[in-house]
């Protein structure tokens, strides 16, 4: 069997949310040792305790959910929101608050090869760290670090979630519902998404120059910067000629149709999106009404687009009696370019994901049997997998403190009692 | 200290088009690598005839987005489907390290270049295919759009308010991320092939890449899994405070709720007397409809007398999360953009200078670079075949039967 590409790179990480934990987790996929730092003084799982405000919190948000339901005695340990990105990875417990939590964390550094982070600069400033700090314990780390905004500028400090950053992007403004005030906008992520991805790109182009130069290096990785790409047609547009789009959402600039229509069922829906003249006819003969391909109204796509509201209206009256997956299949086998929109449900019974194994059954000790989603790209000559279950707090501090940092007995109980070896959260967090 | 590029001395070959696999390619080429971007004689890459066109004149050369995608790239014409183009192809397969190819599945092998017959080449060989829904399973030929992915693979049903229909991503944002993902997971396989000696066939499902991100969608899945409840719809999160807002110079977003939020939110405001109430701070308040007026009107109030930047310096000062909503003119406006050195000015030979981005992140060691601005089609066709060995007159010959 071949090795993973990364094996033997160890990472440490303190990360938050989504952005830096996504980009450690694809490390792990890959064969990496991550060390992901948390402390028994603040929860980075978003609860400590099974208590009534967790339990409300819970009613409100659906990604706020545990197996059956049930948050169980450690509930941090079982949350469907953290454990979706703590798969392939180990899970320590340290105070760094303390001078001697800084020491040990240096130790772990020297031992290391890569660091993540992805906090407001300010709050690795306490702590002391810095390149010119890590770099004197560990000249051959690279040390990656992904606040919203930079280390520099005047928005270093400002603290910020994906969509403040898409904000100040530019894309806020780009998306959403035409017909209502941007104050009215449903929340979208994909500056994490694509941030955890790049600062992976980022980290292995690092990794390469270090094993031809032995040289470690500083990454400055800015989320909101580099989600700016993804949006770079409208960017031009702007610069070429002064062009300012409006909120667009579901039309196209260059395509119609192209929208999604109710079908039969509450919730129902599906996308259909014509790419030139040739989808339009195959979409008209499937609807039986070719006498549509040649009306003045819908002859090309600027036609089709400037009566798009009449345009939706009749597809809308052919799909709203059909069943959403009989109509993808039925549309694909012709060539129109279709598909349902997957609810969760959808997704975890699709037959096509299903054959790809994109999902895992694993066994995780508080949270039971389940699948999990999902490795993302398909290798072949190497296993791509699940090795290990969603992490538990402080579930491998015995390994780290003990095996890698050669902590004794004696020595790990005194770090017990001093708070920095933990697999519970202090019973002051809230 | 080198001023060495990442990926100096990497030799790309790319054969993608439209948006997805441009963008993988381009990380690779703005770090360094070489990359070779094969188009079809002729026409080129499809993505030259996709707006925006400078000036809004269709031409293949005056394309944003073709711009956008392609910097630091070289282009060379090879008609695929000829004996003489696929011989070209595999001489440059052996001096290459990476192929990244965009066609819909089957096209690579039915051409008679799949990864088991380049691997013989160059056993070493990292190959991406990059697909709307990856190279195996039922719906491998199924024709896809954005739209169609992002329905099926991305975090749209559950995106838009309650009561209303899905609504998407601005357009063509998870393609885009997708290419992203790839970029990654090429990097991931190169190093397995330089270091371990495990050349890799890369499978990148774009419907895959946005289902595994992680972000919502994810857990989102894995909540479903845990608890059997189908989410729908939801409005942002987080209580009344946390949302967008309208104030004197367009719109703001901020997270200002909960206990520890919201009194500064108070205190900034400077303890304006309806928000003083202590219903405000309790679970019931936060989803009561009449005290979510309430907090609206005095919020507006306050902000349509303040600017953005106003607002959110204040933030800051107070320990709220704030952030401005750009339009484009804001964005090149914005300090804090503008000081970090994002936008740089790209000399192109038709177009221009046209003002631009410039690196997605910053390589204190191996920084990024622009060593030149998107190809004309064809531009490095001669150069390219002389490095492989041929003649002039072969070079014209080969032109002369289509085959470049």
């Amino acid at each position: 069997m071949n090795s993973l590409p990364l094996d033997g790179i160890r990472v440490v990480a303190i990360t938050n949310a989504w952005a830096g934990p996504y980009a450690t987790q694809l490390l792990g996929d890959w064969g990496a040792e991550v060390i992901r730092i948390e402390s028994i003084f603040r929860s980075t799982r978003y609860v400590a305790r099974a208590d009534e405000s967790t339990l409300s919190r819970n009613r409100s948000q659906r990604i706020f959910s545990w197996p059956n339901m049930e948050p169980g005695e450690r509930p941090f340990n079982r949350l469907a929101r953290t454990n979706a990105h703590m798969r392939n990875k180990l899970a320590i417990t340290l105070d760094m608050t303390k001078p001697e939590g800084i020491e040990i964390f240096h130790k772990l550094i020297k031992k290391s090869d890569v660091f993540i982070e992805n906090n407001v600069p300010i709050t690795m400033d306490k702590f002391g760290i810095s390149w010119e700090t890590l770099s004197q314990t560990n000249p051959a780390l690279i040390m990656l670090r992904m606040p919203g905004y930079g280390l520099t500028g005047p928005y270093r400090d400002f603290r910020g979630l994906g969509s403040h950053m898409e904000a100040i992007a530019g894309h806020t403004l780009i998306r959403s519902y035409p017909d209502t005030e941007p104050g009215q906008q449903p929340d979208v992520f994909p500056a994490d998404a694509a941030g955890g991805a790049a600062a992976v790109f980022a980290t292995i182009m690092a990794l390469m120059h270090r094993r031809k130069t032995g040289e470690g290096q500083l990454i400055e990785f800015a989320t909101a910067e580099n989600f700016m790409p993804l949006i770079g047609d409208f960017i031009l547009d702007y610069t070429m000629n002064d062009r300012l789009w409006a909120q667009m959402g579901n039309t196209d600039r260059y395509m119609s149709p192209h929208n999604i229509y109710p079908c039969d069922g509450i919730d129902r829906w599906i996308a259909i999106a014509c790419r030139n003249d040739k989808d339009w006819a195959l979409l008209c003969n499937t609807m039986q009404r070719q006498d549509l391909i040649h009306d003045d109204r819908f002859n090309d796509s600027t036609n089709r687009y400037k009566n798009r509201d009449k345009l939706d209206t009749l597809i809308t009256e052919w799909t709203k009696t059909k069943v959403d997956e009989k109509l993808m299949h039925e549309l694909q086998a012709v060539g129109v370019p279709a598909g349902m929109l997957f609810d969760d449900q959808n997704s975890l019974e699709d037959p096509h994901l299903a054959s790809r194994d994109f999902f895992q059954e694993l066994t995780h000790a508080e949270s039971g049997t389940h699948l999990y989603p999902g490795i993302q790209f398909k290798m072949q000559n190497t296993p791509n997998e699940i090795h290990r279950a969603p992490a538990m707090f402080g579930e491998h501090n015995e390994y780290v403190y003990k095996e890698l940092l050669g902590y004794d007995d004696k020595e790990y109980a005194r770090l017990e009692r001093e708070g920095h070896i933990g697999n519970d959260f202090d019973p002051s967090v809230p | 200290m080198t001023t060495e590029m990442a990926l100096e001395g990497v030799r790309v070959l790319d054969l993608t088009h439209h948006y997805s696999g441009p963008f993988c390619t381009k990380l690779l080429a703005d770090y360094g690598a070489d990359v070779i971007k094969v188009e079809k004689p002729g026409t080129g890459d499809p993505t030259r005839s996709i707006g925006p066109f400078l000036d809004d004149d269709p031409h293949p050369e005056k394309s944003g987005l073709f711009f956008h995608l392609n910097t630091n790239k070289r282009s060379i014409t090879l008609n695929l489907k000829s004996e003489g183009g696929k011989r070209i192809f595999k001489d440059l397969v052996a001096t290459a390290d990476v192929v990244v190819e965009s066609f819909r599945p089957h096209v690579m092998a039915g051409l008679g270049l799949g990864y088991d017959e380049l691997k013989t080449i160059r056993p070493n060989l990292v190959m991406t295919s990059i697909s709307s829904f990856g190279q195996t399973g039922p719906y491998a030929e199924f024709k896809a759009t954005e739209l169609i992915i992002y329905g099926m693979g991305g975090a749209m049903y559950n995106a838009g308010v309650p009561d209303r229909e899905p609504v998407s991503y601005g357009i063509p944002t998870a393609v885009f991320q997708g290419g992203g993902a790839a970029a990654a997971g090429t990097m991931g396989a190169l190093y397995g092939a330089t270091f371990n000696d495990v050349g890799q066939h890369v499978d990148v499902s774009i419907m895959e890449t946005l289902l595994g991100s992680v972000d919502r969608r994810i857990a989102a899945l894995l909540s479903y899994e845990y608890s059997g409840e189908v989410g729908g719809r939801e409005s942002m999160g987080g209580g009344f405070a946390t949302g967008y807002f309208p104030c004197q110079d367009g719109y703001f977003v901020m997270a200002g709720s909960g206990n520890i939020m919201f009194p500064r939110l108070v205190k900034m405001m400077g303890d304006p007397e309806p928000l003083q109430d202590p219903a405000f701070l309790t679970p019931a308040g936060a989803s009561d409809p009449d005290l979510r007026d309430l907090f609206e009107a005095v919020l507006i109030g306050w902000s349509m007398d303040h600017t953005k930047q106003e607002i959110i310096q204040l933030g800051e000062e107070n320990g709220l999360i704030c952030a401005a909503v750009n339009d484009m003119e804001g964005v090149f406006n914005d300090r804090h953009l503008n000081e970090r050195g994002v936008f740089t000015d790209i000399d192109h030979p038709v177009m221009g200078s046209i003002r631009s981005l410039g690196r997605p992140f910053v390589m204190e060691q191996t920084p990024w670079k622009l060593r030149r601005p998107a190809p004309l089609i064809g531009q490095h066709n001669v150069e390219i075949l002389k490095d492989l060995g041929h003649t002039s007159e072969a070079i014209v010959q080969f032109k002369q039967n289509g085959v470049i």
